[in-house]
């Protein structure tokens, strides 16, 4: 059991080091591929244990828990850990063709699989204090992938990005301690019930808050999103890719971790402020997301609004509330990843991001046009496609319960972001390009296009398989929310006693 | 003496917040350092200090005997001191290459990323 929760980790960490003493040849490349494989198929191994017999637990050094650091996957952690490998392999293949033999050189194969390693851990671990750690190796590989190449722009995004990441690491870090003192416990599910005799609950919320501050600037929450409007647009697209699909779901899963898990405890007033939070986050992606003129950063403000729809369903915590976050969470990984992947494709036919500069995709590359309008009528929520079933289910969920205003918020963004799509495609795919260039997928190398269109089709098939059969999805979705909202198979599986 | 800690705590962290306030990266940074150790102090203090003995277990014996002191909190906070000083390191250099490339430390001045519209 040890082994399986552990290879998603592993694996990643061990091509981190063979890419990185093979960063001077072409073979660092190859070596990232294969190791992206290796995960996948190791991911998948894990859900399926996972599936087949409930939570799993293992405990690193057999220490036994509460005292050493357990791995523990449950059906939330198996799901994501699967999403990302099939993130990591997707960005992977297209690497292939993005990441020029500069970067390579200065080690971005290396980097890129220590970052997926951190994400994994994240998901994984069932400690918060390892949690901890597993943020560090994410935040510092993501430092390094941002500003890999040292443009101006990367150079100026990632001081913003750094800063303010800081900050949110230094408040988990006191909140950690904070809670360690109240409780004398680090372990999540020995948390779980150690805060229930806590007597001071005025200030287990006061904690409560500052993980939701801290971990609110991870997820990118209003109004602490400014990090990434400012630094996603900036590095090559491989890694916006990557960061756009990966991180700041790694600050929605920890919340929705620690908000069902630890911090329960004042449900009315913790997820009161969360729904709040939900319903600005959302109006201010999309509001900010309207303003722009550059592809990927119409993308980034996204992002911020997209997140807001998960939390919405945190906040909610009703069953079905869960059901839609667990659902949307992952929806919007593949596609968010995708939509960055597809700007890269543009930019590349185009040469430029900025939508009054570029033109003419539709005319010239059909093929990609189709390539974004699938995950793009995904985000804004189309049926059949995979974003409709998730804001049904969060909208029939504020409905369930009868927060009108909140539902009401929901769909406008909804349509809002249908602005945002129909603007990216009446600009860049629709008129003609302003300098008269045609830009034909066709004009590119074929060794060069297939590794790029590639991980875009596989990613956009995933998303139509999603709409179109959803039913198995929501299932898995309700039986996540449901061992979200009665922990006791989790703490079972990591503190041991009566099976 | 936790009482002290807190005291050194309180200080510690409105150093830090003057210093992030202001518009200069680099006294963002010093205060960043500043408000990390504030970090690691309140993990030390959250594991209660005291006088006890050190926290040796006996040869034979299962658990230590009698009341001892808590290592954890100086296990996370040696965890934490290590990752914080990759970090700064790190953030350093960024700092100094922002100079570089940019010209400036005021965090104001640094628009490249994104640039105000009206500019263009």
């Amino acid at each position: 059991m040890t082994w399986v929760l552990a290879l998603p980790l592993i694996i990643p960490f061990f091509t981190a080091v063979i890419a990185y003493l093979a960063k001077d040849s072409t073979a660092g490349r190859w070596w990232s591929l294969l190791g992206s494989i290796l995960s996948l198929f190791a991911a998948f191994v894990l859900m399926v244990i996972v599936l087949r017999e409930g939570v799993v637990a293992a405990q690193m050094g057999s220490w036994a828990a509460p005292f050493g650091i357990t791995l523990v996957a449950d059906l939330l952690s198996a799901v994501m850990v699967v999403i990302t490998a099939i993130t990591g392999l997707a960005v992977a293949i297209y690497a292939l063709s993005d990441i020029d033999v500069a970067k390579e050189r200065l080690g971005y194969h290396a980097l890129f699989q220590v970052l997926i390693a951190g994400v994994q851990g994240a998901f994984l671990t069932g400690d918060l204090f390892n949690l901890y750690v597993w943020f560090e190796v994410m935040l510092i590989s993501s430092f390094g992938l941002l500003v890999l190449g040292g443009s101006r722009a990367q150079i100026d995004g990632g001081i913003k990005y750094v800063a303010l990441n800081l900050v949110s690491t230094i408040l988990f870090l006191s909140g950690v301690g904070l809670l360690y003192g109240m409780t004398g416990t680090l372990n999540l599910a020995d948390l779980s019930l150690a805060v229930d005799e806590v007597e001071n609950t005025g200030l287990l919320t006061v904690v409560a808050v500052m993980f939701m501050i801290a971990f609110g600037v991870k997820a990118a929450l209003f109004p602490l999103f400014f990090w990434l409007p400012a630094a996603y647009h900036t590095p090559a697209f491989s890694v916006s890719a990557v960061f756009a699909g990966l991180l700041t779901k790694v600050g929605v899963y920890a919340l929705i971790r620690m908000f069902t898990l630890v911090f329960d405890h004042d449900v009315a007033f913790t997820h009161e402020i969360l729904l709040w939070i939900a319903a600005l986050t959302m109006v201010t992606g999309v509001l900010g997301a309207a303003a722009q003129q550059d592809f990927r950063k119409i993308l980034s403000f996204h992002i911020v609004s997209q997140i807001g729809y998960m939390i919405l369903g945190l906040a909610l915590y009703t069953p079905l509330a869960i059901v839609g976050a667990v659902f949307y969470l992952v929806h919007h990984i593949v596609v968010k990843a995708n939509l960055f992947l597809v700007a890269g494709v543009a930019e590349r036919l185009t040469g430029s991001t900025d939508l009054r500069e570029i033109g003419g995709l539709y005319k010239s590359s059909p093929l990609l046009g189709t390539l974004f309008l699938i995950p793009a009528f995904s985000l804004a929520g189309f049926p059949p496609l995979s974003g409709f079933w998730a804001k049904y289910l969060l909208v029939k969920a504020s409905l369930d319960i009868e927060a009108w205003f909140i539902a009401f918020v929901a769909l406008a963004v909804g349509l809002l972001t249908i602005y945002s799509m129909t603007k990216i495609w009446g600009e860049a795919f629709w008129k003609p390009h302003p300098a008269g260039v045609e830009p034909e997928l066709r004009r590119m190398d074929r060794a060069a296009a297939f590794p790029l269109l590639l991980p875009i089709a596989l990613l956009a098939t995933l998303t139509i398989i999603i709409g179109l059969s959803p039913e198995p999805f929501v299932q898995f979705a309700e039986r996540s929310a449901e061992q979200l909202l009665n922990p006791e198979a989790y703490v079972r599986a990591v503190l041991g006693g009566a099976p | 003496m936790e009482v002290m800690l807190s005291v050194l705590v309180g200080v510690l962290v409105t150093a830090a917040v003057y210093l992030m306030l202001a518009r200069n990266v680099l006294r963002f940074l010093l205060g960043l350092i500043l408000i990390s150790n504030a970090a690691n102090l309140t993990i030390f203090a959250a594991g209660r200090l005291n006088t006890s003995a050190p926290p040796l277990i006996p040869e034979g014996a299962e658990a230590p005997v009698g009341f001892v002191a808590n290592a954890l909190p100086q296990a996370l906070v040696l965890t934490a001191i290590v990752i914080g000083f990759g970090l700064f390191a790190f953030a350093l250099v960024l700092v100094f290459r922002a100079y570089e490339a940019l010209g400036t430390l005021n965090s104001d001045e640094m628009r490249v990323a994104e640039p105000v519209e009206d500019e263009r």
